[in-house]
């Protein structure tokens, strides 16, 4: 059966949670009814949390913004969450629910589409090669803050 | 990071028997196309049809075609087969002191991101991304 797109809706929280916590057996209630409050309710603007469904059931889910002169770059589409249910994968839900949200990228005038993976992960990064996705422009860095900061 | 060249001239062959699945490619045509010894390619196509990767057809009109699955086959899959991608980094890291250990460790930053990279680009991804560069020539 073939998933529906959709905007997230309060209901659908309890599911989209256990999908995260199959993937990543790791419980954060706390991290997503913020998320749900700041992309999922009241005037969403630039933030989307999209679903897909099927046979009424949760399959994966896509969360995302559009940023403006982050890092000096023009705005941009950011994906920061996609996740489909083990079980609901290779039936395309991960490819529709990213072209969802590029398509509301796009109707707001956005051209560009950016994400954050972990080079550890090759399933999620072969995912979004699979859909065209190259490396950007920006590089990631990061600091172990148990070290001292450099004075200089 | 620089391949070597058996490990190019598999990629070449992975990728053009791969883009016409079904087909049986000679070692002759692949080695015209991409300017290269054909012998040189016999045994590269050799490793390959071991790993499963092409199919050898014996024969008149004989050759290779590919054979594996281009949605799971990555880059690292068909690099692997001829060099060991992840033993730079793990010399990187290990060696020496000081200076030398210092660079080692920003050389060895650039080899494993590259060998994500690899990691995560399958042969289907490849072709898609030669049909997209062919059709931004074509506009």
């Amino acid at each position: 059966m073939s998933a529906r797109v959709r905007n997230v809706r309060a209901a659908d929280l309890e599911q989209v949670a256990a999908i995260d916590l199959e993937i990543t057996r790791v419980p954060k209630p706390e991290y997503w009814a913020g998320i749900y409050r700041r992309y999922g309710s009241g005037r969403r603007q630039q933030r989307f949390f999209l679903v897909a469904e099927a046979a009424g059931r949760i399959e994966g889910f896509v969360i995302g913004e559009v940023r403006d002169w982050e890092f000096g770059s023009p705005r941009c589409g950011w994906v920061f969450g996609i996740s489909v249910r083990p079980g609901a994968r290779l039936a395309g839900v991960g490819s529709r629910l990213l072209e969802a949200i590029c398509g509301g990228f796009r109707r707001l005038g956005v051209a560009k589409v950016r994400t954050l993976l972990a080079r550890d992960n090759p399933l999620i990064l072969s995912f979004f090669r699979s859909q065209g996705m190259m490396a950007g422009p920006y590089i990631p860095l990061e600091l172990d803050l148990e070290l001292e900061l450099d004075p200089d | 990071m620089k391949l070597q060249k058996n490990t190019l001239f598999a990629l070449y062959s992975v990728l053009e028997s791969a883009s016409h699945p079904g087909r049986q490619l000679s070692a002759g045509e692949i080695a015209r196309k991409y300017r290269i010894s054909p012998h040189h390619l016999a045994k590269v196509l050799h490793t390959l049809a071991q790993a499963g990767v092409v199919e050898s057809v014996r024969g008149v009109g004989g050759g290779h075609r590919f054979s594996g699955n281009a949605k799971r086959l990555t880059l690292i899959d068909v690099i692997g087969l001829f060099e060991n991608v992840a033993a730079p980094r793990a010399r990187r890291q290990a060696a020496g002191a000081g200076v030398e250990r210092a660079i080692g460790t920003v050389l060895a930053e650039i080899d494993a991101m590259a060998e994500a990279t690899l990691r995560s680009i399958t042969v289907a991804t490849l072709l898609k991304l030669m049909a997209r560069q062919q059709r931004a020539r074509g506009r």
